[in-house]
């Protein structure tokens, strides 16, 4: 009895060690380029594992009682009238309960710490001035400098590309360029169908809905040029339907900006 | 008391044609109706996977150089539209549900014969109806999901084709549900007790429910969307002042249900096939009950986690994401019973029995990404790409269809009294279990890193993979042959299978394969006890 | 407690064995009803999520009327209670009463009807006017429509009530059962419906 006991809690702890191996040593994401990739990466590292950790021990089981409990060859009867055990049923549904608790508490608190769950109106000084509702996107939280100089931006959807408007310097243009290491918010509208905002590198993605304008905030925080991807289908050209976001040093930025600025005057 | 049988229908069905013919016939028999779903179905099946060949053909180079683009949209709708209404949903309800259920009763036939057949003939119109879509205007090129405007403003004929036809699919899955509810519950044997039934029974009985109270929800939905294209009305045509997202609301309000329509009667014939292949019991079967019921409730309020980047306030988000979350706990007591009922057994490692193990570690898989979906933060990185295509596929192909699979080596000798091959079905599980993850695991990680879902072009990088999903779609495809062949040629030269090839207990082997018309010569039996192997009684 | 075994019996209690089929054909009528009703419950969540969410638009064309509305409502639960009337009178198998309270209820239903179309004619907006006139259009045309499919079936069952040769004898209640049971569950819809799209 001890002795079962003993493999059991062997064999538990190595699914458990590989899986926190392979948590800690496969990376399927990409750069990560924003405040809220590091942070989504945590959550990701503990999904994968809590998951890895589920799947390697199911999948054991089953093999193990394939290879185990196999009829022997000419060997006829069945199996131990076995028909339920309470404290069994009982142990498998809170332990899935408590993981299921467990994770989703932390990723209310990813969520938090990502800025979900904050006001979205205040944070778009901007767009205070006209009332209409805006609806949800991602805020954030805990950037770097968030009162100092926000970046306001508007961006208008449509089949089958993006138009950014910089409202401060009234022009318009096909490309993103944002200064690293500030907090950026945009406001984003759709002319026809629904869009999606996507940057991978940055782990935040928002429809863009006709009829309801939606806010998305983030700080990048990696010099670089990233994609824009719509993810939401919006016709036959929306596999093509990108973009890219330049994130650059304020200066760099500040030239980019005064540049666009004077020829569009 | 006596069985309630409607006779009327019985006598009329002595004019029905007999022999192989009656399978092509408008016939009131619910085996033959579960055969016509079973073949019509597979027909479907074919025509989907043929289209998710185009697909990944499509998707072997980054350019968009296969399928035009409008035609790319069309065949994913369609590829869409035919699995889950065409596919999945009559088979594992309509065609299994009703081959079975009657003998599980101890009834003579289905509650309403005649609503049922017209359930099963309503369903080889509507798809053909839909595919002739293509060749008319093109078909619709919205997605299987039809969110407006997207639906309203592309070419309406195909739209409006596809509402229909999903309109007469949903009404032939409403007839169904009803028959169903009725037979289960007011159609059983004397001395049947509810708490005696195979479980396939209470995973009807549950889809059943959902298939009731959801379907038509998604019908008044089509119907307002088809006003919007027919007469520019603006419930969802945000031009005319109309709102996208309660579209959105009503759309999933329905189409969550529904995936638990396509996997809980998966779950019933799982928990049928087990026991009889492990020679135990059926592991814990009142929680079996119970957790049946409790994803039905909890599969009604967790639509919205469909929407987590459509502009829901944070506090909805959050409630789904702890709903959809729970419905880890029940499934999760379903399939820790499953590996009990395996423990300790005596298994025969057969065809059914392969698939359905299948079933378990691809599922569990599935499900484990689709907890991970469940989580807001994390869906709205992956919303929309591969991860979510890599997610459904993981649970409709590996779970819903593995199982259909399972069903299929498992019940054929009771259908046609012939046993199938076993080499032949040992190669068929190996090339569709490894061309299956070959195809789908891959896509977790094009979803992760930045390839977006329905598109026909895509970023150089992601190449590669691609082409090795691709090449596990060629597998699957390669798979069916020796399927085929086997289901061919056993009908005439299989071993003659016997009453209970399997030594079963639950009703339906306790009665000559092919069954008779009134389903046994004599009375039906009473079966207490489904799954009382290692009983003393058995011999 | 036997289970027919032979299809001779079969044949032979096949007469008998109809009229014993009321309780579960009643029974899939009611799940029907619970389908039909998660329609319209589609549609009231809808407009009720119009009403929290997009600004309606405001004035005295969108103030209902309420005199026809409310007659309406009263011609409906007149004519749920005839229509048990009828029920209890085939019960008692006076066919020919039976038959009167039924045409009774079929012309309460098709006065709802023309009050109903009068109120159509009368409203100062249309169709596609906005989102208000659009779901208040389909809310109560699907309606509508199901006050129509019961008053052709009512008058069917009237005809079949007939004393010579009808085929709804107090032995074979079941069309007319049916029939009440949608009746009642179409004025039950009306009533939420009123409440919700005049006075809410
Ligand atoms: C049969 C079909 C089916 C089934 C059963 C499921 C089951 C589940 N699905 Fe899935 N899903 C789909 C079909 C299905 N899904 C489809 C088709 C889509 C895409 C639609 C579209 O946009 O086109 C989708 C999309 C989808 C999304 C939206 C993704 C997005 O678009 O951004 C989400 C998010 O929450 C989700 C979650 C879940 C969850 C939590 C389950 C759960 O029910 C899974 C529960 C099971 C397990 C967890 C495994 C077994 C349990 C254990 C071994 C116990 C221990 C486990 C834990 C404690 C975690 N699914
Ligand atoms: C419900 C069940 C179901 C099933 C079983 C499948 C099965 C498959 N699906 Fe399916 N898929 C969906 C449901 C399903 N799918 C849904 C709902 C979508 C979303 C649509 C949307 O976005 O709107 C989707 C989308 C989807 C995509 C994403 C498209 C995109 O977003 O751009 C891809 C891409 O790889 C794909 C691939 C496959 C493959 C390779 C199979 C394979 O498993 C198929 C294997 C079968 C065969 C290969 C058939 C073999 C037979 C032949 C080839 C012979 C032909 C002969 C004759 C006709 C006589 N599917
Ligand atoms: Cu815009 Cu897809
Ligand atoms: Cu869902």
């Amino acid at each position: 009895m001890l002795n079962k006991s003993y493999y059991l809690i062997l064999i538990i702890s190595i699914i458990i060690g590989i899986s926190f191996w392979i948590g800690f040593n496969v990376n399927l994401l990409p750069d990560e380029a924003s405040i809220n990739a590091p942070i989504y990466d945590e959550l990701f590292k503990i999904l994968f594992i809590i998951g890895l950790i589920l799947f390697i021990g199911m999948t054991a089981l089953v093999i193990y009682s394939l290879f185990k409990f196999r009829k022997k060859e000419g060997e006829f009867g069945d199996g131990i009238a076995l028909e339920g055990n309470l404290s069994l049923e009982i142990i498998w549904t809170v332990i899935p309960s408590i993981i299921v608790l467990f994770v989703g508490i932390y990723s209310y608190n990813i969520y938090d710490r990502m800025g979900g769950m904050n006001e979205l109106n205040h944070n778009h000084e901007t767009m205070n001035t006209n009332s209409e509702k805006i609806w949800a996107g991602i805020s954030q939280a805990n950037s770097i400098n968030s009162d100092l100089d926000q970046t306001a931006i508007e961006v208008s959807a449509m089949q089958f590309a993006f138009l950014f408007n910089y409202p401060q310097g009234e022009f318009i243009s096909g490309e993103l360029h944002v200064p690293v290491d500030q907090k950026i918010s945009i406001k984003m509208e759709s002319k026809d169908v629904i869009h999606a905002f996507w940057i991978p590198e940055f782990r935040i993605k928002q429809d863009i809905i006709p009829g309801q304008p939606t806010i998305l905030n983030f700080t990048p925080t990696k010099i670089g040029k990233y994609p824009i991807i719509c993810a939401e289908l919006c016709g036959p050209y929306h596999g093509g339907m990108r973009a890219s976001i330049i994130v650059e040093d304020k200066s760099d930025y500040e030239r980019w900006f005064n540049q666009n600025n004077k020829t569009n005057l | 008391m006596t069985i309630l049988i409607d006779n009327k229908a019985k006598v009329k069905e002595s004019l029905q044609p007999k022999g192989f013919l009656r399978y092509f016939s408008f016939s009131l028999d619910h085996k033959v109706i579960g055969i016509q779903y079973l073949v019509c179905g597979f027909i479907f099946y074919l025509v989907g996977g043929t289209l998710a060949s185009a697909i990944r053909i499509e998707l072997i180079s980054p350019l968009s150089d296969f399928l035009p683009r409008d035609v790319y949209n069309q065949v994913l709708t369609l590829h869409g539209t035919i699995m889950i209404f065409l596919w999945i949903v009559p088979v594992v309800n309509g065609a299994f549900g009703n081959y079975l259920i009657p003998f599980y009763v101890g009834a003579r036939d289905m509650a309403f014969p005649r609503l049922n057949a017209v359930a099963f003939w309503l369903i080889p119109p509507s798809g053909l109806m839909l595919i002739s879509s293509y060749f008319i205007e093109g078909a619709a090129q919205s997605g299987w999901t039809a969110y407006p405007p997207l639906s309203i403003t592309t070419p309406q004929s195909g739209q409006i084709i596809w509402i229909l036809s999903v309109l007469l699919l949903g009404g032939s899955s409403i007839f169904g549900g009803i028959n169903f509810i009725v037979t289960i519950l007011k159609l059983r044997r004397p001395g049947l007790k509810l708490m005696n039934l195979p479980m396939y029974c209470w995973a009807m009985l549950g889809t059943s429910i959902l298939v009731v109270l959801s379907t038509p929800v998604l019908a008044g939905t089509l119907i307002l969307l088809s006003f919007d294209i027919v007469a520019h009305t603006g419930f969802f045509n945000p031009a005319l002042g109309g709102n996208v997202v309660v579209y959105q609301h009503l759309f999933w309000f329905y189409s969550h249900p529904a995936v638990y329509i396509m996997v809980l009667p998966a779950f019933g014939l799982v928990s049928e096939i087990l026991p009889i292949h492990c020679r135990k019991p059926l592991f814990g079967y009142t929680t079996m009950v119970f957790s049946i019921m409790g994803i039905v409730v909890l599969g009604l309020v967790v639509w919205a986690h469909h929407m987590f980047t459509s502009g829901t306030p944070p506090w909805m988000r959050l409630f789904f994401t702890i709903a959809t979350a729970f419905i880890a706990v029940p499934t999760g007591i379903k399939f820790f019973n499953w590996v009990a009922t395996m423990w300790g057994g005596k298994i025969s490692l057969n065809s059914a029995m392969l698939f359905s193990c299948g079933f378990i570690i691809n599922f569990v898989f599935g499900g484990i990404t689709g907890v991970a979906l469940a989580q807001v933060p994390f869906d709205i990185h992956v919303h929309d790409t591969y991860f979510v295509v890599a997610h459904f596929h993981y649970i409709v192909y590996g779970g819903s269809v593995f199982v259909i699979f399972s069903s299929i080596y498992h019940w054929y000798p009771k259908v046609v009294g012939k046993l199938l091959n076993e080499n032949l079905g040992y190669l068929h599980f190996a090339l569709t279990f490894i061309g299956f993850n070959l195809c789908f695991a891959p896509q977790h990680w094009l979803g992760l890193n930045g390839m977006p879902r329905r598109v026909a072009e895509y970023d150089p990088q992601f190449q590669l993979v691609n082409q090795i999903s691709s090449l596990g779609a060629l597998f699957m495809a390669i798979s069916t042959i020796p399927f085929l062949v086997n289901i061919f040629i056993s009908i005439k030269k299989g071993a003659i299978a016997g009453n209970n090839p399997w030594n079963g207990l639950t009703p339906e082997w306790l009665t000559t394969s092919p069954p008779p018309v009134e389903n046994w010569e004599g009375e039906a039996p009473l079966v207490r006890e489904p799954y009382g192997y290692g009983k003393d009684y058995l011999s | 407690m036997t289970i027919l075994n032979s299809s001779d019996e079969i044949k032979k209690r096949s007469d008998d064995q109809i009229d014993h089929h009321e309780d579960y054909r009643i029974f899939g009528l009611i799940i029907f009803l619970i389908a039909d009703g998660m329609t319209f419950a589609g549609f009231f969540a809808a407009y009720l999520t119009y009403k929290a969410v997009n600004p309606l638009p405001q004035g005295s064309v969108y103030e209902l009327e309420l005199a026809i509305p409310t007659l309406n409502t009263i011609l409906l639960l007149i004519s749920s209670a005839t229509f048990h009337k009828a029920g209890k009178a085939l019960f008692n198998q006076k066919n020919d009463i039976s038959q009167k309270w039924l045409l009774i209820t079929a012309s309460l239903g098709i006065t709802f009807l023309i009050c109903q179309l009068f109120e159509y004619f009368n409203l100062p907006f249309g169709l596609t006017d906005n989102l208000f006139a659009s779901t208040f259009y389909a809310l109560t045309g699907f309606h509508g429509l199901h006050v129509t499919l019961g008053t052709l079936m009512i008058l069917i069952i009237s005809w079949q009530t007939r004393i010579n040769g009808g085929r709804i004898t107090y032995k074979n209640m079941f069309p007319l059962e049916a029939v009440e049971l949608y009746w009642h569950f179409v004025d039950g819809i009306w009533v939420i419906l009123f409440i919700i799209l005049y006075l809410y």
